[in-house]
């Protein structure tokens, strides 16, 4: 945060769209440049904003999407503990896409991490002006002022004043310089590290919470698009004649592809749009239509036949991936024990419960959307570049998000609006089918992997060789990129938590012939996988105890050298694993047909171990019991981060017992929640969430880190119980569930 | 044709056509949106409503089907549907939110019709309600937690 500053009140009365008088406060936050997906253009001048309402209202403006994820009382709780606010008084709007607020793109689990201290100094600042009006007005000294539940207290004589009634002066104090401002000591904080149940409760459980597809203005259509089944094909030929003759459909027509530019966007697929009065007819129209395709290069593609060829590729030498250590070749020489494994997980869909969609309204020079978006920034700057029109005369309403996972990233469905919306010129909502979703999304690339490993006499690992192929996120920014970029290695392969004398990486060719994105927690999914997996059979192998293993190798107590904000501290990974052996009550006798398994992975700066209780019993698997325990630094908001692992558990096992998109003559298999299945109540297990508290460290990720230990936890679980390595994912094509 | 619909006791004219599922009828013609969609074939529970008190996933149900009936979204309110409600609050249930108007409804038909359910209960009565967010253990506890409520009540 460099500069705090008032805002004129023009531009405030634009940014909250109601013409209420108080203070309003925006600041100046430190850019947050680094994403692994392309950065929209432009300065990062970022504003945040904070209001104080004469009858007290305290209205915070989030520049984060909400999720799920809890973000609008995470930062409005940060906020309102410097302030010393009375939680009742505050209010959350959610901000539109424009970079004075800094980075808006919410996804790496990042929001807390770099917006925690922002958000705290701007709470302070505040209660900095207020302390000097109230001052002023008693003609005391600032010192002797302090504030405390929504007042400032006179402490010479306990004199106190409402929040609201400071308004007037505070708005002439003039804001203090950010060096002056100080910050609560932790043992003072009110409601950081505490609980704060979501402030959108409310509406979460009256139907009163605006998702994207709840979007309604005057004279709207709604759209649905029909997109090739093969990926990036092209209509040949269409038919209308059905389509048209459904009831409501008000018109068909084609929508040619949008190539995005090398490096950034995601323009769209392009299909045939039916336009009609509601979004049944849409989907009616659409489902009668008459296309023949171009189905182009893809058609070719097959997922079987790409496992194979992937594990073709990991059977022999890759490219050298640089950060490795000694030789393993030496290693492998001289161990008696030899382990080799192959690991297997197939492509991942996001399947937020909401749909993509969007509402767009094109009118000329304007274009104005509503859209549950996770970078409104990106889509933003995409249409002004599609439309051309400029940035500033491009509104994008940030909607809450009936869950994103990485998939409402992509802005693909608001290009889709938007050029509908100019085709028809009128306000449309293009609303996806769960099958669209399904068919078209931008995938969890499919990943093979090989481990060999080496074990001397003492149960030491001494050698560890990993080759690793996926097809690259990359490529759907710069088409024939073909191997794994180094961001993506670094999510889990290069940095792993584990010391070996002789380490080597290697990184196989793996082509793109789906749209690749990035889904919750993203290739630690498939590293975490392979790690974890792969430790249990060297520790099997070795005759040690897994937990025991996973400490060997975690190695003695040491925090990483260099420059980052969070350096990887191995007493953390250690203790958050011996915290979950502890839990489970890891070495008890289990009863027959019961098995623990245990995971551990270190991703988006936190430190998450878990384990595993299934049983298998007539060749049924049931999940029992989870124990995970995260370090995630100062835990801003408790029972919501017990929530999110709580969630990500859940998440972390439909990806294990069921998640596989499969591909035949280039188009997907799976429709809908039939044949791409998801847990349910009757699956979920008693989940049990520890927080190891660091309220001294600063904050790291929560949304993704439990996941990737999911899969391998119960995958070791399973061959605990049974004997049986499950090597390739999901759970579902081995018959166990 | 012109029709009359009873949702959550108000009476609303309606110009559909008859085999449209009820859910697009709520949504985008009478245009309460709480009842959501989320897969359109009866597999996620996100549109579910009670007609004539009988859970109902309004996706695959034509509309016809609810004419002179009572329908009953998560806009309405009864008391189990307020205990779930409070409970939802006290355990800090929902993530997203997206799905939790289905749940609620479902929640509300399975304590309209079981005073007192067991886990095993709610996994049946639940289990056709998708959450990707992964809240089930939170709904579980919340069910009981409503049940205790509605019990301190009296």
């Amino acid at each position: 945060m460099s500069k705090i500053q008032q805002i004129n009140r023009r531009d405030f009365v634009k940014l909250f769209g109601l013409a209420s008088s108080g203070i309003v406060l925006g600041c100046n936050i430190s850019s947050d440049k680094k994403g692994f997906i392309p950065q929209t253009e432009g300065a990062f001048i970022p504003n945040l904003f904070v209001q104080i309402q004469k009858d007290g209202k305290i209205i915070l403006l989030a520049s984060r999407s909400e999720m799920g994820q809890g973000i609008r009382t995470s930062l409005a709780s940060a906020i309102a503990d410097e302030l010393e606010a009375d939680w009742n008084y505050i209010t959350v709007k959610q901000a539109v896409g424009d970079a004075k607020y800094g980075n808006q793109n919410t996804d790496g689990s990042r929001s807390v991490r770099t917006l925690l201290l922002p958000m705290r100094k701007m709470g302070a600042t505040v209660k900095a002006m207020l302390l000097s009006a109230a001052a002023k007005k008693w003609e005391v000294a600032t010192t002797v002022c302090k504030a405390e539940n929504h007042y400032v207290i006179n402490t010479n004589n306990n004199d106190k004043i409402f929040f609201g009634d400071l308004v007037d002066e505070a708005s002439k104090v003039p804001v203090p310089a950010e060096e002056t401002i100080q910050l609560k000591k932790v043992k003072d904080f009110k409601y950081i590290g505490k609980t704060l149940k979501s402030i959108d409760l409310k509406d979460f459980t009256h139907g009163t919470a605006t998702y994207g597809i709840d979007i309604r203005i005057p004279n709207m259509k709604f759209a649905a698009i029909a997109r090739c089944p093969v990926t990036f094909g092209t209509v040949k030929k269409f038919t209308k004649n059905k389509a048209v003759k459904v009831a409501g459909v008000a018109g068909v027509f084609e929508l040619p592809r949008l190539i995005p530019p090398t490096g950034k966007f995601f323009g769209m697929l392009g299909g045939i749009a039916v336009v009609a009065d509601n979004t049944w007819a849409a989907f009616q129209g659409k489902k009668v239509l008459d296309i023949e395709w171009n189905y182009g290069d893809n058609y070719s593609f097959d997922t079987e036949k790409f496992k194979e060829k992937l594990t073709k590729r990991i059977a022999k030498k890759g490219k050298l991936v640089p950060g490795g250590s000694g030789n393993v070749n030496t290693a492998f020489k001289n161990s008696k024990n030899i382990v080799e494994a192959t690991y297997h997980v197939p492509f991942l869909l996001h399947a937020p419960m909401e749909v993509p969609n969007a509402t767009a309204w094109f009118q000329g020079d304007t274009i104005e959307v509503w859209a549950p978006v996770q970078d409104p920034q990106t889509a933003r700057a995409e249409i002004a570049h599609f439309f051309d029109v400029k940035l500033e005369n491009v509104i994008v309403n940030v909607t809450f998000l009936g869950g994103g996972f990485g998939r409402k990233s992509k802005s693909d469905f608001v290009i889709e609006a938007v050029a509908i919306s100019k085709k028809i010129n009128a306000p449309v909502q293009v609303v996806w089918t769960r099958e669209d979703d399904v068919q078209h999304s931008f995938y969890h690339a499919t990943s093979a992997q090989y481990l060999k490993g080496s074990i001397d006499e003492n149960g030491k690992v001494t050698g560890w060789l990993q080759r690793v192929g996926f097809p690259s996120i990359v490529s759907s920014f710069k088409p024939l990129s073909d191997y794994a970029s180094g961001f993506e290695l670094g999510m889990g392969f290069t940095n792993t938590p584990y010391k070996i004398t002789n380490f080597r990486l290697e990184s196989v060719k793996a082509e793109a012939n789906l749209r690749i994105g990035w889904m919750r927690s993203v290739v630690n999914i498939q590293s975490g996988f392979g790690n974890n997996c792969f430790i249990d059979e060297l520790a099997f192998s070795a005759q040690k105890d897994p937990v025991e293993m996973h400490l060997d190798l975690i190695g003695k107590d040491q925090i990483a050298k260099g420059k980052s904000k969070h350096p990887y501290n191995s007493k953390r990974m250690k203790d958050v694993l011996k915290n979950t052996a502890r839990k489970a009550g890891w070495g008890k006798k289990m009863p027959k047909n019961h098995g623990l398994g245990v995971a551990n992975h270190y991703s988006f700066y936190s430190y998450v171990a878990t384990i595993v209780e299934v049983s298998v019993k007539n060749e049924r698997l049931k999940i029992e019991n989870i124990w995970t325990t995260i370090d995630c630094g100062l835990a801003l908001n408790k029972d919501n981060i017990i929530n999110q692992l709580e969630g990500a558990a859940i998440f972390g096992m439909s990806i294990a017992l069921y998640g596989k998109i499969s591909v035949k003559e280039g188009a997907v298999a799976q429709h809908n929640f039939y044949d791409y299945r998801m847990t349910r109540m009757k699956d979920a297990p008693n989940i049990h969430v520890d927080i190891i508290d660091k309220m001294h460290e600063a904050p790291t990720g929560v949304g993704e880190p439990g996941v990737p230990v999911m899969a391998p936890a119960i995958c070791n679980a399973i061959f605990n119980a049974t004997g049986k390595r499950v090597r390739s994912l999901p759970i579902s094509d081995l018959g166990l569930v | 044709m012109e029709k009359s619909l009873s949702i959550n006791g108000k009476s609303y004219t309606v110009k559909v056509q008859e085999e449209m599922p009820l859910l697009w009828a709520i949504r985008d013609v009478v245009g309460l949106t709480g009842t959501k969609f989320g897969c359109g074939v009866s597999q996620c529970g996100a549109c579910s409503v009670l007609v004539d008190g009988l859970l109902t996933k309004s996706c695959v149900i034509p509309v016809s089907f609810a004419f002179g009936k009572e329908i009953f979204t998560i806009e309405g309110t009864s008391d189990n549907l307020e205990f779930l409600r409070k409970a939802w609050n006290d355990g800090n249930v929902p993530q997203c939110g997206y799905c939790q108007s289905g749940q609620l409804i479902a929640a509300t038909s399975l304590l309209d019709s079981i005073e007192k359910p067991t886990d095993e209960d709610i996994e049946t009565a639940m289990s056709g309600n998708i959450c990707r967010c992964g809240t089930y253990t939170r709904i579980r506890k919340a069910i009981h937690k409503a049940v205790a409520l509605k019990n301190e009540s009296r």
